[in-house]
């Protein structure tokens, strides 16, 4: 029963960060485990937001040696990223095992993540323009406190809250997930795809990777793959109804887009919310008043039923 | 009325092959007993007698709590203002008295009712009045699905439209929708009539046992066991009547609306609601 939640400002940015944040405490009760942000902060131009982690949280505590480790592979993704021609620009210890970089990099995103990712725990959160992926341990306002999620500024983002029933609970299980290798793509999820391992094994036979055991993780790599192919996000998130198994409501971003799907059953709940100004969307309306107070009017999208927002 | 004498009533009747306990026995076989139409346990409040309170700081625990101590005080109509879209308000409710809702409600709201009446003027969230026994819940705006999932009696209306699966293992009672209702409504129902005024989505009565189904829109498809019914006069008085209860007759009238029945019949079933049964008596 997780919960997922996902927010577009129409006209500008705005405090997302805040917003995203109090969205998903409202949502707590659905996903205590932990909880991701896939924000979209103003766009530096040439560069790009690398977010990544050396650690699981819960590896702080155990050994001696885990902080000279976390070092050592912290100066090996540094190095690994100067062999492929990205120059640092900015460092920032997020926490004491996860950091966000900003670096200029002109060269193949895909051989720069499993350079990256070749290093011993280490793993990329999210690469992008805009994207600002962060996922840990606790609910919102612990992840947020720890992250300063509160100052992003952007105009829109996905959220979730997990319960964990798949797979087990660390960050690499946790939401949202990044479309590795494709930049700025993020999904969020709430339910169970049934024809998981047939999905996975045949985009893994395309030459795709998968971090976890999550199913949630097959429908980023399966997006990245159709938009790669050309496929608008709208024409992906209609083939998914058709080709995946199960039952789900899923969130999708770009740079610039929201889309969400529903499956065939509409087992999964979505309440959504528009204006001229923005659109909200979660599994629970409380979600969307913890931003928006007053009384509103909301309906629940139907099954098979696909909406893409543009910022 | 001593319970051997409702035994051979209920026998005599030939009503033996139905369990006739509580609260229906009361109402069938004591028509004369005013403490019939109430459980022995209802709380004793005066509609005239009203108050209101203000949820917003409220936990669903904390606010159903403060309403039966209200009822305890003799309360008879309570007014609930900034709901905020909280989960489980008005849950357990057993006495006729009214609620006035300013605002929305979200998931599993007014559950297992039976007999208050209850006006909301925001939406409702999943499962919306599920059990609920007897009573009245009006929603002024949109709901979510499962509305009304195992009704067992009552009227429940939503003046706008609802989600997927509504009426769900429906069992008695009337469901009306002003607007359109999503895929799979009235699956396994079993008993009782539901309304909907604009369009009904996939599988469409899908596994139902019994019970009726007038949809005044377009019908995406119908599901396993649902087959088009005659729509009768005495269908079109019900709806008529219905339906102008509650300010919600299209201005098209009642002639359009396609009727939804089982297709299978089943042995030892009465398709009679306990209301229809106290009619009958």
């Amino acid at each position: 029963m997780c919960g997922i939640a996902g927010l577009i400002h129409r006209k500008g940015s705005s405090n997302i960060g805040q917003e995203m944040t109090s969205m998903l405490q409202a949502l707590k009760h659905r996903g205590p485990d932990s909880t991701g942000f896939a924000i979209y902060s103003e766009p530096v131009k040439g560069q790009y937001i690398l977010r990544f982690k050396v650690a699981e949280q819960e590896d702080m505590s155990k050994g001696f040696d885990i902080q000279d480790q976390v070092k050592e592979r912290r100066a090996d993704v540094d190095k690994r990223l100067k062999a492929m021609g990205a120059k640092i620009k900015e460092m920032e210890e997020a926490t004491a095992y996860a950091f966000r970089y900003q670096i200029e990099f002109s060269g193949d995103l895909k051989e720069l993540s499993d350079r990256v990712e070749d290093v011993e725990g280490a793993e990329i959160l999210s690469i992008g323009n805009a994207l600002e992926l962060i996922k840990d341990l606790g609910d919102a306002t612990v992840v947020s406190d720890a992250y300063d999620i509160d100052e992003i500024k952007g105009t829109h983002g996905i959220g979730h809250t997990r319960m964990a029933t798949e797979s087990d609970v660390d960050i690499r299980s946790a939401h949202p997930y990044w479309a590795y290798p494709y930049n700025d793509i993020a999904v969020v999820h709430n339910g169970q795809i049934t024809n998981y391992w047939l999905m996975r094994r045949h985009l893994e036979r395309d030459g795709q990777r998968f971090v976890s055991n999550c199913d949630s993780e097959l429908l980023a790599v399966y997006t990245a793959t159709n938009l790669e192919k050309g496929m608008t996000l709208e024409e992906s998130l209609k083939k998914s109804i058709e080709e995946i198994d199960g039952v789900f409501t899923y969130l999708v971003t770009t740079k610039d887009e929201l889309g969400m799907a529903k499956d065939t059953m509409a087992a999964k709940p979505m309440v959504l919310y528009e204006t001229d100004d923005m659109v909200a969307l979660a599994s629970e309306e409380v979600s969307i008043r913890a931003i928006v107070p007053h009384e509103i009017d909301t309906w629940d999208p139907y099954d098979e039923e696909v909406r893409v927002w543009k910022a | 009325m001593e319970s051997v004498d409702q035994e051979s009533i209920s026998h005599e009747m030939g009503m033996h092959t139905q369990s006739l306990r509580g609260r229906d026995i009361k109402t069938m076989f004591s028509l004369e007993n005013e403490g019939g139409y109430a459980y022995a346990f209802a709380k004793d409040v005066d509609f005239n007698k009203r108050t209101e309170i203000d949820i917003e700081n409220m936990t669903a625990t904390e606010c159903n709590t403060k309403i039966r101590s209200l009822m305890d005080e003799g309360y008879g109509t309570i007014v609930i203002k900034n709901p905020g879209a909280k989960h489980s308000i008005i849950v357990g409710i057993l006495n006729k008295m009214n609620f006035i809702v300013e605002g929305s409600l979200g998931y599993f709201g007014c559950g297992l009712l039976d007999g208050p009446t209850v006006r909301i003027s925001g939406r409702v969230g999943w499962s919306f009045a599920e059990n609920m026994m007897a009573g009245v819940c009006v929603v002024e705006k949109n709901a979510g699905s499962t509305f009304g999932a195992a009704l067992r009696g009552g009227d429940l209306v939503c003046k706008g439209s609802v989600g997927s699966r509504t009426g769900i293992d429906q069992k008695g009672g009337t469901i009306l929708v002003g607007g359109d209702t999503g895929a799979f409504s009235g699956f396994m129902m079993q008993r009782g009539r539901m309304v909907v005024c604009g369009n009904a989505g996939k599988n469409l009565g899908d596994s139902m046992y019994d019970g009726t189904i007038f949809v005044g829109g377009e019908i995406q498809d119908l599901g396993v066991d649902a087959v088009p019914g005659e729509l009768t006069d005495l269908d079109k008085a019900w709806l008529t009547r219905k339906l102008t209860q509650y300010e919600m007759m299209p201005s098209k009238g009642v002639d359009h609306f396609t009727k939804i029945v089982a297709g299978k019949q089943l042995w030892s079933y009465d398709n009679l609601e306990p209301s229809e049964k106290k009619l009958v008596l």
